[in-house]
């Protein structure tokens, strides 16, 4: 969706403003560590995965995605999934009050171990096609106009534009259609555009961009 | 600065709903406290850009080390000790004279976390995001860095699952610095691409 995430190429945001290398904190406040760990550990309860996870997020009004902070972002996603898949109430998350255990034999809530091991050993994502790459190194390929109400990872800026490719990444798990719960792999792509294609007069810049083969077509 | 007795301040507010929504999720039995300590200590202790500083002072040593990291980034990481989650398919893009790299993530805030740890909150902000693929040379500038105009900028937005470290130049008079010595000259910032390693006292 053309959410408020899709920020490439957009104006008026002012300076960057980075904090010090040397001395910003890896969390500037409690509470930001807390809702970090708690979605991490209640991600690996395999109810959702890491696309429905950035999906929940995009999906906020976009006055309040901009309006939050990064980790009020990630809070705000991890209600609407615990809600969504289930795992507590609307009414629980409204009265802050615990009601009953949850009840589900299925349930695998990781200990210290096993939160450990699954971080280390990480959710590599590539996963077989069911065709060959339909693009070959070097080819021309403009990426499709999508107007879709799902989650993708084709940026907004990039549509339309027309680039080559740069490298093929192999197939990895589509992110559009595993956010709506069916997963399956497609080619990703580095397609490099030049920074005229995509801004029309602009710096002499390359910008490279992953992309899955259901974005492009030949140009 | 005078009292504020404003009793809606959001800081305060969210540090209440988060303890609120812990004690409901610990309560339901649906995360274990252990569990949060042990992702916590993870990153805030364990998982940081130190990593990937002696990544790149190794492979500034290391012929060797440093085609093999070219070629495959995850397994080459992976012999030091580097791997896991937001590291599965790691890139390694090489700075020259000629080329300078920059990391973005448009969408999100996709970053290497097997080697930088996680990403400081200017990499997440609306305006780097929104600014790095369409005007580089003033993001850049806006952290200090001037590049020559013989230098062509190339800017990764990193959509996917693929993860982009930046293997910086080795700064001139840093030719007899052994790997540790070298490992303290890079920055977290110089790996993303938004500064180049300087000589301490050059800045």
């Amino acid at each position: 969706m053309f959410g408020p995430h899709d920020l490439g190429g957009k104006q008026g945001l002012g300076p960057i403003d980075p904090e010090s290398e040397s001395t910003e904190p890896v969390f500037h406040a409690q509470w930001e560590q807390r809702v970090f760990a708690l979605t991490l550990a209640t991600g690996m309860l395999g109810r959702w995965n890491i696309d429905e996870s950035r999906f929940a997020r995009e999906r906020q009004h976009p006055v309040d995605y901009l309006q939050n902070s990064y980790y009020e972002n990630w809070l705000a996603g991890l209600q609407t999934l615990l809600v969504e898949k289930g795992l507590i109430s609307h009414e629980e998350l409204g009265s802050r009050q615990g009601a009953a255990e949850t009840v589900d034999d299925s349930l695998r809530v990781p200990d210290e171990a096993t939160a450990a091991k699954l971080l280390r050993g990480g959710g590599p994502t590539l996963l077989p096609a069911e065709q060959e790459p339909a693009f070959a190194q070097g080819a021309r390929v403009r990426v499709l106009k999508r107007y879709t109400s799902g989650h993708s990872r084709a940026p907004g800026y990039a549509q339309g534009a027309v680039g080559s490719i740069a490298r093929q990444w192999g197939s990895h798990i589509f992110p559009d259609a595993n956010a709506a719960g069916s997963r399956r792999g497609e080619h990703l792509y580095s397609v490099r555009f030049s920074a005229a294609s995509l801004w029309g007069e602009a710096e002499d810049v390359d910008v490279f961009i992953d992309l899955w083969e259901p974005y492009l077509e030949l140009a | 600065m005078s009292h504020d007795h404003d009793h809606t301040d959001p800081p305060a507010d969210i540090a209440l709903r988060v303890k609120a929504l812990e004690s409901l999720l610990v309560e339901k039995g649906l995360v274990n406290p252990a569990a949060l300590d042990a992702i916590i200590e993870t990153y805030e202790h364990r998982v940081g850009p130190r990593n990937g500083a002696r990544v790149v002072a190794r492979a500034w040593t290391d012929p060797e080390f440093k085609a093999a990291l070219l070629e495959d980034a995850s397994a080459a990481v992976a012999e030091l000790g580097y791997e896991g989650r937001q590291g599965e398919h790691l890139q390694v893009v090489e700075n020259t004279p000629e080329l300078h790299n920059l990391v973005v993530c448009t969408l999100c805030s996709c970053y290497p976390w097997t080697v930088l740890g996680l990403p400081p909150v200017w990499y997440k902000s609306a305006p780097y995001r929104a600014r790095a693929v369409s005007e580089p040379h003033s993001v850049l500038a806006e952290f200090g860095t001037h590049l020559p105009a013989s230098t062509r900028i190339q800017v990764w937005d990193s959509t996917s699952e693929m993860r982009y470290l930046v293997l910086p130049m080795r700064p001139a008079g840093a030719e007899d610095f052994d790997e540790e010595a070298l490992q303290s000259l890079v920055t977290r910032n110089a790996m993303i691409g938004v500064e180049q390693v300087s000589m301490p006292g050059r800045g």
